[in-house]
This record gives structure tokens, sequence and C-alpha cells, in this order.
């Protein structure tokens, strides 16, 4: 495990049932994300690339296989080598497939809460979720609740959420679902910088094969394989890529 | 963040009207602890206020208010002889139910050594003390006289001249309070046609023994009024009370007179553990434990409420564990929506309570301890009442949030 990465995972199995009704979800899948790097994850549905994120957020945990994040050792096989929710709290910054705001509190008490959480104080952090929804365009919408809001006012709170802590590694899922093409590419855009900013290794799966010109590399997993590593501009052709490197 | 208080204050609605239910639910409660409480001072209530230190009844009786006891009215003058007893007055009480205004009025009737006692002890809250030996009354707020009405009673007509407030028997009867004739001339009322018949049973009985024939002013006797034949004894009286000196020794006047063989004297504590072990007793261990099983429901229905207030917010605190909440901020999220439940609960209970109780037809009482031991009970009965949804929350996994 190199401490030179962001995320390393080593032959990640994940297994569901047993005998008659055993399903393989994930099959020795290994990939690397560097720090600064944001990397995509594509494949058809039922591929494994939530059982994949999920296994790497230290939500679900593999039934074999390591993780690494930020070179410390944290996952192996189905045993967590730390407390996976207050590493979570520290490192990771995770956006699911579908909306995930708390539904009892205002768009900017979701993204405070997670910074509080974290031990910044009430006063800084509201100063902080407030420039976060300003950046992401849902400044006005602060004081609103996850019900009033638009799916994409949704998802970009959510995103301001993952990013609040600055964290060390961010996992999305499908974060672009509820957006049109043009919030959707901003948002990627938006992880691109962050992880070139701040240093944070990024995997993002999407579906939305137009952003992916965004990415440094692009993964591809079916069956539960990550089968193959290419550039953006080879998955997407018509897209030109530039300065992109290619990551085994 | 206060997560709690976010959550409650989001589902407003929602938990206004579970807390509503909630204090409701505890106003029953503390209904029942006052009700408990003003068992237990009524029962003793006029034994506490009438100054009295010793109650002398009839031999081998419980004394006047656990059974019918008759003692004459001449022993107020042999216990106003013992040594240490400073003053002794008759003590007259029975209950009665009248008719008023086409409903039913159960009264307990109390008799007031007129000229010594007045009623100067009694808590009056309107009006004035008995002014004159006859045609007076002082009545309970409770039985909804007014001050000035006037109220037959027998064959004659009584005034009510004061108001006392939380006089009541041990059956929660609310008292009238008349000078011992007057209370004595409604227990002792006879229809005019029963007089007459008792009259001439008396003469025949008269005609039928040598001395009524021998005598004949006998036989005229018999035909008159009871009162004017030495032979029959006046109207008894239900016990005598005694003052004892300060600092003479209640025990050995007590003692003292129960050496005579007529009568049973008691210590005003003797009285007082008499009626609450004795008259009371049976209620009040009933409405002790009916207060003791619906504490137990309350704090059920409370778990429940609370379980299902955390199975609704499931996906959220997933996604707090999700976010990396700790455990004891999920733990707090519960533990303080219980405890504003309870303690709002309560407050409910408790304002509710006080413009509810007046209208129960027994007092209820509630003491400044009984409210503190409520209050520490409904805390104990919010935290675990918590433990179950606290339970379900920490056992779901953060990866309930992904599940939409």
């Amino acid at each position: 495990m190199t401490d030179t990465l962001a995320i390393e995972t080593r032959l990640l199995t994940k297994v569901y049932g047993s005998g008659h009704t055993e399903v393989v979800a994930m099959r020795e899948a290994s990939l690397t994300v560097g720090r600064a790097q944001c990397v995509a994850l594509i494949g058809p549905s039922g591929a494994g690339k939530s059982t994949f994120l999920t296994a790497v957020g230290l939500i679900n945990p593999p039934t074999s296989g390591r993780i690494a994040i930020g070179g410390q050792l944290v996952m192996d096989g189905p045993r967590a080598l730390t407390n996976p929710t207050a590493f979570r709290r520290r490192h990771i910054g995770y956006i699911s497939q579908k909306t995930n705001l708390i539904r009892f509190l205002t768009a900017r008490e979701n993204v405070q809460v997670a910074l509080e959480l974290n031990g910044e104080s009430p006063r800084a952090g509201r100063r902080r979720a407030l420039e976060l929804l300003d950046y992401l365009g849902v400044g006005e919408r602060a004081d609103g609740y996850p019900p009033e809001l638009s799916g994409g006012e949704q998802q970009r709170v959510a995103v301001a959420r993952a990013l609040a802590n600055r964290p060390s590694v961010i996992l999305a899922d499908e974060p672009t679902a509820a957006l049109d093409s043009r919030l959707g590419r901003q948002v990627m855009e938006l992880f691109a910088k962050v992880a070139h900013d701040q240093g944070a290794g990024v995997i993002v799966v999407t579906h939305d094969q137009r952003a992916l010109d965004v990415f440094d590399v692009v993964y591809e997993m079916e069956d539960g394989i990550i089968r193959r590593s290419s550039h953006a501009a080879e998955a997407m052709p018509a897209v030109a890529a530039g300065g992109r490197s290619r990551s085994a | 963040m206060n997560l709690a208080r976010k959550d409650v204050w989001h589902n407003r609605g929602r938990f206004a009207l579970t807390t509503l239910g909630v204090g409701t639910l505890l106003m029953i409660v503390m209904g029942m602890g006052g009700i408990y409480r003003g068992l237990t001072e009524d029962a003793t209530l006029l034994v506490q206020r009438v100054g009295a230190d010793i109650w002398i009844a009839q031999r081998d009786t419980r004394g006047p208010f656990a059974e019918v006891s008759r003692v004459p009215r001449t022993l107020v003058d042999r216990v106003a002889a013992v040594p240490g007893v400073v003053a002794a007055r008759e003590f007259v009480y029975h209950t009665i139910q009248r008719q008023r205004a086409g409903k039913p009025m159960r009264a307990a009737v109390l008799g007031l050594s007129w000229p010594t006692d007045r009623g100067q002890w009694l808590p009056l809250v309107g009006g004035r003390g008995l002014a004159q030996a006859h045609f007076e009354m002082i009545a309970d707020r409770s039985l909804g006289l007014t001050l000035g009405e006037r109220i037959r009673l027998g064959k004659e007509t009584y005034t009510v001249v004061g108001l006392t407030s939380g006089m009541s028997d041990p059956s929660g009867n609310g008292f009238m309070f008349f000078t011992v004739r007057d209370a004595q001339a409604v227990q002792f009322d006879q229809p005019g046609e029963a007089m007459r018949l008792e009259r001439q049973a008396r003469r025949a009985r008269a005609q039928q023994s040598e001395l009524g024939n021998v005598q004949p002013s006998i036989l005229e006797r018999a035909a008159g009024p009871g009162s004017q034949l030495p032979a029959l004894p006046p109207n008894q009286i239900s016990a005598v009370m005694a003052r004892i000196a300060p600092g003479a020794d209640a025990t050995a006047v007590t003692n003292t007179i129960n050496g005579w063989s007529d009568v049973t004297a008691y210590t005003r504590d003797q009285e007082e553990k008499m009626l609450l072990l004795g008259v009371v007793e049976r209620s009040r261990r009933q409405i002790g434990l009916f207060r003791v099983l619906l504490t137990i429901v309350a704090g059920i229905i409370m778990a429940l409420i609370l379980y299902t207030l955390t199975m609704d917010k499931l996906h959220d605190i997933a996604l707090l564990k999700l976010i990396g909440a700790p455990n004891r901020v999920i733990m707090g999220l519960i533990l303080q929506q219980a405890i504003i439940l309870g303690g709002l609960g309560y407050g409910i209970a408790y304002l509710l309570g006080q413009r509810v109780y007046p209208y129960f037809p027994r007092r209820v009482l509630l003491t400044n301890e009984d409210l503190l031991v409520l209050a520490g009970v409904v805390l104990g009965i919010s935290v675990l009442a918590s433990l179950l949804g606290i339970w379900k929350a920490l056992r779901v996994q953060p990866n309930v949030a992904l599940l939409g």
C-alpha cells in the first residue's frame, strides 16, 4: 500500500448470499487513485459499481480484499482496521445516487451538520456552509427544506455537504442523475477542480458519457470486474482530451 | 446544532399533537395522584382542623367516622371534669341526601357546640360564622349552595351564612355546619304522622301496664312530646371532643377516660390512623394501585410513540451515520426528544389539570412534593421509553440511507 495514493484497492470481492442464492457482486476489483486525481467509473447497471463505491466508502465491507486510503490500510477483508464512522467523517465525502438529505434540516443545516460533527464551531460551520452553497449556486435556497428544493438543488446541497470537511477522498455515485447536462458538467468539473486544488482522490460513478473528458482516468466495470482502464479520450473519442494520464 | 430540537421544530404539528396526547395521559396520572392525596387529606381534614386532642366515642366503637357511635350529651360534662381537659364539646355527625334542583345532593352534617363553637376554625371563603343558635348554616362550596340561599331540611328552613372550601368527609361529601341542636333536628326529623303514631303506641303500652292504669297522668304524658317524658332519654350525640391543657399528657387523659366502662377514648393521632387504615384504606390502596398501573401504561405508550418517531426517521439516522455521526449523536437525538416529549407532556398535564381537576367529583390535591416526584418519574419514563428507539437506531446501518 503506497502512501502517495489516495485510494488503493486490492482484489476486492463481495459475495451476497450463499449456496444457490450466492451472487458475486464484485470480483477481485483492484484500482488505484492518486492524490489530486479524478477518476470515473463507468459500466452498465448491475456491474457492481455502487458495491465497489460503498466498499471504498467503508459503508458495505467487502467479503475479501484490501482497501487503503491515504496509505493507511483500513479494510482487510470484511474486517475494519479503523473506526469506519469516524474515518468516514474525517476523510470521506460521499454523494449517493439518490438525493440524500436529512429531511428535518434546511439546506444550510445539512451542510453545517457535517462540519459540526467534525468539530467545527456552529458559527464557522454556518459560514462555510453558506460559502459552499453559494459556490454551488444554491445559496439563495439555504433556508429551504429538502422537499422544497428541486432534484438538482438537492443534489448540489449533497455535493456541498460531501465537500464540507475538505475530505481526502470523494466518492460520488451518479451525482448528476438529477441534473441537466449543463449543470451535470459543472458538477463534474467541480469534482475535478476539488481533486486538483485540494489534492483529493475522487471516484465518480457515472453513466453520463458526455462529461468523461473532465476525468483524469476512466475505469470500466462489468460483471463485478474492473476490466480495463482507458483515457477519457479513448472512452469518448469525440472529445478531445489533453494532458490525461493512463492508469493501470 | 441540536438535532432533536431541529426535528421537533420541523415536525412541530405532529409533535404538538403527540405531546398533547402524552400530556393528557400524564394529566390522568397526575389526577390519580391528586385524588389519592385528596382522599388521604379529606379523611383526616376534620380531625386535624376541628381542634380536638381527644375523641370520646361509644364503648368499643372505632370513633364517629368508622361506625355509628352514640353517647349521651351529659358525657360532655363528665369529660370536662377530667384533670388535664380544658374544654369538651359535643360532636354530631351524620350524612344526609336531599333533592336540590332535581338532583340528589349528599352532604355531611356536622353539629357545632353553640355558643362556644361558631365555626371560627373553619376556612371560610365567604360570609361569616354562625351568629345565632338556630336556622343558620355554613356550607362547603362543593355542595353548590350560595351565600344567602335558604334551604329547607326537615321542618325548618336554614340560611347559608358562610361558605368553606375543601371541607369534605372521607367519602367526599361536602360539609354542612349547623349548631348541634339544628344538626340533630335534621337528623331526627320525623313526619307528623309518625310522631302521632308513636304517641298512640306509647299511650297504648301505658294503658296495658298497671302503673298507667293507677296513675292517669302517665297516660296523658305518654300522649305528649317525648322530651317531656323523663323515662325517655334525650337525643344522643355521636362523640365528645376534648381539648387538653398545654403540657398535659394526652395519653394519660385518654387512659383515664378509657377506665370508664361506657366509652372509648382516642388521641388525635389514633383517630387519624383509624381513618387512614380503616375508613379509606381500601379506596386509597385501589387508587394507589391504579395510579401505578396508569404510570406503567403511560411509559409503554411513550415508548411506542418514541419508537414510531424513531422508525419514521430511520433513513435520516442512517444518513447521519453515513456522514460520520457517532452513536452518541444518534442516542442524544432520541434521548433529547424523549425528554422534550416528557417535559412538554408534563407541562401540558399540569396546565390542563389546573383547568380540569376542579370539575372532578372528588378533590384533586396536587402537592409540590407529589409534583416533584411525578416530574422525576416522567423523566425516568422518558429515558426508559427512549431505550427501544435507541436500540433500533443503533442497529441501523449507514447503507440504509443509500436504499432510497
